[in-house]
């Protein structure tokens, strides 16, 4: 299980709780302003971009070469941007703050 | 070689030379063929235009038979964002559950019509009701509306043989001019009313934008999903495995459509004019210059997809550009995304079968390249999960 907190561009902030699959799913279930998942998670669309902490990104990893091909060409994207639909609910992510980046 | 197989008809000249120059009444269009360039140019607005003459960017050009522009398709940001900002809540209507409800019935009538019939023709029996009926939910019009645009048949923009029949494309012109009429007089909850009271600049859209945009919803929703609707049937058709895996786990079928959606592309390019000198592949471009970005070359890409030649329906890493790129990206995809899930859902929930039988490809032309896009006709027998 884990708690994942989004914070949305208008600055709204929501936890939620996942056991299982994709953030981008988590997200997108709880109605979280700016991440759309309209590709379904085959990292086709990147409408579920977030942005994590430094710390976060560590421990995450970078990500695969697709996944960053997508971000290259995405507005706002920055050093610790990351496409949800590639990021596995865990007990890794617990406790976790994602800023929503759209 | 199967039905539903559809060659790679861009490969040799994709990984060559990755740019392919056709002519297109007398003017050149470059194709730009491999996938990071047609995603850069389709991305770089600034150096790509697509804010040019109207009916420009299509391939073929349209400039001679139209002067009204397709919005937002024929604009650039900001004017696009901007137009495109007062659209986009009502085209994810088809997320809504209401939505989805009777689209799945509507699909669920059209299959049992067809289920064990001798035989049917699968592109003006099945595709086209299909897509003109789930056509009525996305201008949100009674059904029987979609009557009118199935009796056009499947070449109302254009003529089998000419592609550029000014008189076919103004069937559609006065239709839309006549329902534009009509809602000015008794304004509803349908696209048009929508679009009328929607907002530009601080003023409402003007009839010609209102136009503009019903264009495009009509065009650009017509062959593509016809096409992919036709193709699909004739893949589960060659593929009655396909149909057995998904109905073990339907939770594919999401990933399936995007599969489906890569390996058919449905449109197979769409243009761009150069404002900037800039080069491609090594490839010089200049100030004016047309170029095309071919989503169905860049869905082929071996440099991106592995065995890119292969349906594979739970293909987990798929980023391809199907429905555009960037800004551009297809205003009606999600209408599009629900609509084949619905098909795939209700066509392994009720079809144990499909038998084809004779066809006539569809294909295009373009250089001396020759691709398979989809099918004038399909012969096909449906067989009930039930018998």
């Amino acid at each position: 299980m884990a708690k994942i907190t989004f914070i949305t561009r208008d600055g709204e902030s929501k936890t939620v709780e996942g056991h299982s699959g994709s953030v981008m799913e988590l997200a997108v279930q709880n109605h979280i302003q700016g991440i759309d998942g309209d590709c379904g998670g085959v990292c086709s669309c990147a409408t579920c971009h977030v942005h994590l902490s430094p710390e976060d990104m560590e421990k995450l990893g970078q990500p695969s070469e697709i996944e960053a091909d997508m971000l290259e060409l995405e507005d706002n994207v920055s050093s610790y941007s990351r496409l949800s639909c590639q990021l596995d609910v865990s007990d890794e992510l617990d406790g976790m703050t994602l800023k929503v980046a759209n | 070689m199967k039905k539903s197989e559809f060659p790679d008809a861009f490969q040799k000249v994709r990984e060559t030379d990755g740019v392919l120059d056709i002519d297109d009444q007398f003017e050149k269009v470059t194709m730009i063929l491999r996938h990071k360039d047609v995603r850069k140019c389709a991305h770089y607005y600034q150096s790509f235009k697509s804010g040019v003459q109207p009916g420009r960017i299509v391939v073929p050009s349209e400039e001679k038979i139209r002067e009204i522009r397709q919005i937002p398709l024929e604009l650039d940001p900001p004017l696009h964002t901007q137009y495109r900002s007062e659209m986009e809540a009502w085209f994810r209507r088809p997320l809504q559950e209401d939505y989805e409800l009777k689209l799945t019935q509507i699909t669920s009538d059209l299959v049992d019509e067809i289920l064990d019939k001798a035989v049917l023709e699968v592109v003006e029996e099945f595709a086209l009701k299909l897509q003109s009926q789930a056509l009525t939910l996305l201008l949100n019009v009674p059904i029987e509306e979609a009557e009118i645009w199935i009796s056009w048949g499947t070449h109302v923009f254009r003529s089998e043989d000419n592609p550029l029949d000014a008189e076919k494309a103004e069937i559609l012109y006065h239709y839309i001019d006549e329902q534009i009429e009509k809602v000015l007089h008794h304004p509803g909850d349908d696209l048009y009313s929508v679009l009328l009271r929607s907002q530009f600049e601080g003023r409402k859209f003007t009839k010609e934008e209102v136009k503009g945009t019903m264009i495009l919803t009509f065009a650009g929703g017509r062959d593509t999903i016809i096409n992919a609707v036709t193709n699909i049937i004739v893949y589960f058709g060659d593929h009655p495995e396909s149909l057995e895996k998904i109905r073990e786990d339907p939770d594919i079928i999401g990933k399936a459509v995007e599969e489906f959606i890569r390996y058919f592309s449905p449109l197979t390019h769409l243009g761009r004019v150069v404002d900037v000198e800039t080069n491609v592949c090594e490839y010089d471009l200049h100030n004016d210059d047309k170029v095309s970005l071919c989503w169905a070359s860049a869905n082929r890409d071996s440099n991106v997809f592995k065995n890119p030649n292969e349906v594979i329906l739970d293909r987990k890493m798929n980023p391809h550009v199907g429905f555009g790129f960037s800004h551009h990206k297809c205003l009606g995809a999600t209408h599009a995304r629900q609509l084949l899930k619905i098909l795939i859902k209700v066509l392994v929930e009720k079809v144990h079968s499909i038998q084809l039988l004779e066809s006539e490809e569809n294909i295009e032309t373009w250089g001396k390249i020759k691709r398979k896009v989809g099918f004038h006709q399909v012969n096909a027998k449906f067989n009930s999960i039930k018998n």
